[in-house]
């Protein structure tokens, strides 16, 4: 009897260790800081501004990897190529890479002196301490999240669908559209969060490629940091609203998609 | 093999969301017997490296902006000592009774730090519309030696400078690393810094009417837990092989030092 009952007692207890490591310190915002404390906080414009340009930025972020990935998440998922497995862990390397490594890629790249700095120039844009830069930290960092999610949903859907739209006469960019997309939903709905989550909660590239700046590229995790040395209330407070934030983006997912999107379904 | 995945996911998100923002903050507060933990100011890296090649002492070095290595203070982090490139930082720990009374050990200069190849000659060129200007923030020490200084000229200069500012960093180090790629046209940085990147950085110097006092002071903190072996560290900055390897890195001795 108790011979098969340690191998249970110990997944709980795994569980509930997990579970406590990751919870406890979210806890710890929000203790510390009381309802007046976090109102009071957010009416310094300067708190404000960091939120309002950390979502903007990141629906911007956002709309781009979307736009991008979910194509090419499919070509991935649909097709076998030769150095396809190459492609794929050349889109998965921003996953791993430091952010602040991130950052000093994208200034050795996009740089004004950076192997591409010319050609961006030469198209009038200024990445460097611009919010346009801050776009471009958050969309190369939080894209892999997505376009993993995306492949694995498409590669998901059954294949004898796709064939089927295809035998009744659909295009493939119909098929795409009309079968693939709605299918995949799911799985592409938590890609989504997952690449905002990211985004939202992006430093290290940001400061090192794009700088510091209160309404142009200050994002809240760097005003947050910021505060961090002279006011550790205002920098719990904004670090509470980003908690809330996140997690609302969570949930909202999660109801959004159905059960299944977060790994609860059967796989295939 | 989808499954995998969906499972696999969130956990690696998290792990590499919380790596971004962690660096070596925490490393602050691991007491671990037998080695030194000091919390220094970024200015100090390369001073505070040579001397510990020097010491039988097995220090581990926390380098951040001073104001953020003192917020990690009063929120429970207990390195031994505190390096701070100013004298207000460590005095306030003091007064809250968090550390020792601290001790002046060095004196840098600000100065006006441009790419080498740059057409910035002084002070005055700042305020050419166009120019990419890094500051430090308000708190960190490197930032606000910039505001005094900023503070001390003509009002209308002060706001043309201004002006050009594009970006407010919290650690004396991180302009460097833009000054150096071209990303940025100049900064308020310490000769120090300067020359710990010589090859592609020069310092122009500032008027000595409108240079700051840079004095660094540092204190065993309360709770140490090798008391006299911090107090032994602090002693070898004031004369010994600390003080000479702030003055190889471009450091001056202490007022009247």
């Amino acid at each position: 009897m108790s011979g098969s009952r340690w191998f249970p007692t110990l997944l709980t207890a795994a569980l509930a260790a997990v579970v406590l490591f990751l919870t406890v310190p979210v806890v710890g915002v929000f203790v510390n800081v009381s309802p007046a404390e976090l109102v009071s906080s957010l009416g310094e414009e300067g708190a404000l501004e960091a939120l309002r340009l950390s979502l903007e930025t990141t629906a911007i972020a956002l709309a781009i990897i979307l736009a991008l990935g979910t194509p090419a998440a499919y070509l991935l998922a649909t097709r076998t190529f030769p150095g396809r497995s190459a492609v794929v862990t050349l889109v998965e390397l921003p996953l791993v890479l430091p952010p602040a490594v991130a950052g000093i890629a994208l200034l050795a790249a996009l740089g004004p002196r950076g192997l591409l700095g010319g050609l961006v120039e030469g198209t009038g844009v200024e990445l460097v301490f611009e919010t346009a830069g801050v776009v471009v930290a958050l969309t190369f960092v939080a894209s892999p999240f997505y376009i993993r999610q995306a492949q694995a949903a498409f590669a998901a859907v059954d294949p004898t669908l796709l064939q089927a739209s295809r035998t009744l006469g659909a295009s493939e960019a119909r098929t795409f559209m009309r079968i693939a997309i709605p299918t995949a939903r799911a799985g592409l709905f938590s890609g989504t969060a997952l690449a905002w989550g990211r985004a939202l909660g992006e430093f290290g590239a940001t400061l090192v490629f794009a700088g510091s700046f209160q309404g142009v590229t200050q994002t809240a995790p760097l005003a947050i940091v910021e505060r961090f040395g002279t006011d550790f209330t205002g920098a719990l407070a904004l670090s509470a609203v980003l908690v809330a934030l996140s997690a609302t983006l969570l949930l909202s997912v999660k109801l959004l998609s159905g059960p299944q999107a977060f790994g609860h379904g059967a796989p295939g | 093999m989808s499954f995998r995945w969906r499972l696999a996911m969130p956990l690696c998100a998290g792990l590499l969301a919380g790596s971004g923002c962690g660096d070596d903050g925490d490393s602050a507060g691991s007491g671990e017997s037998g080695s030194l933990t000091v919390s220094a100011a970024a200015s100090l890296t390369e001073a505070f490296g040579a001397y510990a090649a020097q010491t039988a002492a097995d220090e581990r070095f926390s380098f951040a902006g001073s104001d953020e290595l003192a917020a990690q203070i009063r929120q429970g982090a207990s390195p031994d000592v505190y390096a701070a490139a100013s004298t207000e930082l460590p005095q306030a720990l003091a007064r809250e009774g968090l550390a020792e009374q601290p001790v002046v050990f060095a004196q840098n200069s600000l100065v006006l730090a441009v790419p080498k190849d740059s057409d910035i000659g002084s002070i005055g060129d700042l305020t050419e519309p166009g120019i990419d200007l890094v500051i430090g923030t308000e708190a960190v020490p490197f930032g606000s030696y910039t505001r005094t200084v900023l503070e001390r000229l003509p009002a209308d200069e002060r706001k043309a400078i201004l002006a050009n500012v594009r970006s407010e960093e919290s650690d004396v180090k991180a302009p460097i690393g833009k000054l150096s790629q071209g990303a940025a046209d100049a900064s308020f940085t310490y000769v120090s810094d300067v020359a710990a990147a010589s090859d592609r950085i020069e310092a122009i110097e500032l008027p000595a009417e409108l240079a700051p006092d840079v004095a660094y002071a540092v204190a065993v903190v309360k709770g140490a837990e090798d008391p006299e072996a911090a107090r032994e560290f602090v002693h070898g900055l004031l004369s010994g092989a600390g003080s000479r390897a702030l003055e190889e890195a471009g450091f001056k001795p202490p007022p009247g030092g």
